[in-house]
């Protein structure tokens, strides 16, 4: 990352994307501190906020103890009393070790106290597959943030996204979960800091389609296009929603998809059983039902831990070949 | 008065004030006018909020627990708004949302009771952090049970609030209870200051009903924290009654309980006042009616402020720039048309 006062980048990682999004929040705003674990010297363990040290010093990038609960209930306490923390845990898994102090405390300070304070904070998590990196270091809990009123929550899949669900966050006062996909830090793409694809809240089209909406967010979205190009080519015009947040949640954009298309396929790393897509199927179900043409189809990792062993964690999460089988099959 | 006879009818007072505030509270449940009954009074626990509540400085932040109207009192809470937080009423702190378990304001500071055994904890950690941050000289108070001690989120705070150097200050209220298990059954080393220790706080374990020194000590606590020297103390007291109004404490004896109700910290300041003569019983008298006068009021307040209205539901989930949740109403209406 040479050059960070750049307005346009042709070809950015989604890390590097990530670091400038915090890099130029905290140029822009002194109330901004990052803190979790290994994020200082270290630099995150998927490198998010290297060299932040070196440009913020000590006091605004701070390394913490192995203390999940306290790192997100001390980041919450310093965000009610004037700071804007960022908080990062490692793994989105970990979020078992602070369950109380996100979804107790955190989620509910405002509401509980009549609206009298907010609590402004980010937190960064990491999830998802692909790394053998272990039943408990590969989950999609998605699910559990978007179930638990009070928290916002975005899921960015392309580095433009990344960079401006960042800074959106870090400009509205409610707290926001911000899950990144460990698969996706190496991508790359454009990221033009004067063009937010769309505003905060608002899923975006990824591509047009008549036949099929494929409604996806995260790394998933990637699978919607490969399989999407795959289709194209047997005469299969899919449309591809990447939802970007998952609260707030834009309904409209799904409804009116798959009011269109009259076909859904919903694409997801969460577990089957109660996941988000099975929202979704809901959503769609209460508001397309006279328009379908199929039933919808939620196609997700199985409900199972996730296994280590790459051949096994290949198959427990959905692969490009079944969904353009699915998508076959849905459009027959 | 000189300055050293004031101190201690100040310390009776807001004592005073803290138990006939409990004693309203448990009339406003008698009369059925609470929300709810997850009522915990801190009746025989006055002397630790009271004490650390006058050494606390005015710009100081604190965290309660579930137990913590008298925490609340010692800080400034105005017993109306409290009472109609208590009833779930509009006038209420929180607007009637948050209850006897879940009050705050900001303005003097409370960052909030805590339903959660050990949840506002962490909190106080934070709010160290931004005080130092910010060069704003305000030590954070997390005011806690036993039962707290025995919480994991207590022990990565405590070692926060050190390795950082934060002016913090983590208080354990022991009323030898965690709902119906006696600390003997909770607490490996009921030594809870060698906990304490071990990560390097100041400690100070009150266990006596003399409070002007319990106040003159946790002072030194307190004023050390400011100077980033973080503390613990813990005050032990006896909950005199249960656990919450629907418990009627089988878990132990009656002789137990009229044995530890003697050591009652109000009577006691009150026989040293009469003792020293700092105050005669009439001057007394007139302060307990005046108290007893201003919480009647603040029943009469609770009991008397408006119903919220129904939208109260919605809002406050998120800031207020932003769209309130859709209702499950408007969501099937739509569905249905």
């Amino acid at each position: 990352m040479s050059d960070l006062n750049k307005n346009y980048y042709e070809k950015i990682t989604f890390r590097d994307a990530l670091r400038l999004a915090i890099h130029d929040s905290m140029q822009e705003d002194e109330k901004i501190i990052v803190m979790g674990e290994d994020v200082a010297a270290y630099g995150g363990a998927y490198g998010a906020t290297k060299d932040l040290l070196k440009l913020f010093g000590p006091k605004r990038i701070i390394d913490t103890p192995i203390s999940e609960a306290a790192i997100v209930g001390a980041s919450m306490g310093a965000a009610l009393t004037g700071l804007r923390p960022i908080a990062e845990l490692m793994y989105v898994d970990f979020f078992g070790m602070s369950m109380d102090q996100i979804a107790n405390q955190l989620a509910k300070v405002r509401y509980m106290f009549g609206g009298q304070i907010n609590a402004p904070m980010i937190l960064r998590a990491q999830g998802g597959t692909g790394r053998s990196a272990g039943a408990q270091h590969s989950q999609s809990l998605e699910t559990w943030i978007m179930h638990t009123p009070g928290l916002y929550l975005s899921i960015p899949y392309t580095p433009n996204d990344a960079y401006h669900l960042l800074r959106a966050a870090l400009k509205i006062n409610n707290p926001t979960i911000f899950i990144e996909h460990k698969l996706l830090y190496n991508t790359s793409g454009i990221l033009d800091k004067n063009n937010p694809d769309q505003i905060f809240g608002k899923a975006q089209i990824r591509k047009k389609g008549k036949d099929l909406s494929i409604i996806s967010y995260s790394r998933m979205v990637n699978f919607a296009e490969k399989a999407a190009e795959e289709l194209a080519k047997q005469k299969i015009d899919v449309e591809v929603v990447d939802l970007r947040t998952l609260n707030p949640l834009d309904r409209e954009t799904i409804i009116e998809s798959v009011n269109k298309t009259k076909r859904a396929l919903v694409l997801s790393e969460s577990c089957y059983t109660a996941g988000v897509p099975s929202e979704i199927t809901s959503i769609i179900f209460e508001h397309c039902y006279t328009n379908l043409l199929k039933p919808v189809i939620r196609y997700t990792a199985e409900d199972t831990p996730a296994p280590v062993a790459p051949n096994l964690e290949e198959n427990y999460i959905p692969t490009i070949e079944k969904i353009v089988e699915y998508s076959k099959k849905l459009c027959k | 008065m000189t300055q050293s006879n004031t101190l201690l009818p100040n310390l009776y007072k807001t004592m005073k004030r803290i138990r006939t505030f409990e004693e309203r509270v448990g009339e406003l449940f008698i009369k059925g006018e609470t929300a709810g009954t997850m009522l915990h009074l801190s009746i025989g626990e006055e002397l630790g909020p009271t004490c650390l509540g006058a050494a606390m400085q005015k710009q100081d932040t604190f965290t309660t627990h579930h137990r913590g109207h008298g925490i609340f009192i010692a800080r400034g809470g105005d017993p109306k708004k409290m009472m109609a937080e208590i009833a779930g009423k509009k006038d209420g702190y929180c607007k009637g949302k948050g209850g006897s378990m879940h009050i705050a304001d900001m303005k003097l500071g409370h960052l909030g009771a805590n339903a959660i055994v050990g949840g506002g904890i962490p909190t106080v950690v934070g709010a160290g952090l931004s005080s130092k941050y910010l060069e704003e000289d305000k030590v954070s108070v997390a005011f806690f049970g036993d039962g707290a001690m025995q919480q994991g989120i207590l022990y990565e705070s405590m070692n926060m609030a050190s390795l950082w150097k934060l002016p913090v200050v983590f208080c354990c209220i022991n009323n030898q209870y965690g709902m119906g298990t006696k600390i003997d059954n909770a607490a490996g080393l009921k030594d809870f200051s060698k906990r304490a220790a071990s990560f390097g706080l100041n400690t100070l374990h009150i266990d006596d009903l003399d409070i002007e020194n319990a106040y003159v000590k946790s002072k030194e606590i307190i004023d050390k924290a400011r100077k980033f020297e973080p503390g613990f103390i813990e005050v032990e007291c006896y909950r005199f009654f249960g656990h919450a109004r629907m418990d009627k404490s089988p878990y132990r004896s009656e002789e137990e309980e009229i044995k530890m109700r003697k050591s009652d910290p109000i009577s006691y300041a009150s026989n040293q006042m009469l003792k020293n003569k700092i105050m005669n019983e009439d001057e007394i008298k007139k302060i307990n009616e005046k108290i007893s006068i201003e919480m009647d009021e603040a029943m009469d307040f609770a009991i008397n402020s408006p119903l919220n209205n129904q939208k109260e539901i919605f809002t406050d989930v998120y800031d207020e720039s932003e769209p309130l949740p859709i209702s499950v109403e408007e969501r099937i209406n739509k569905i249905l048309s």
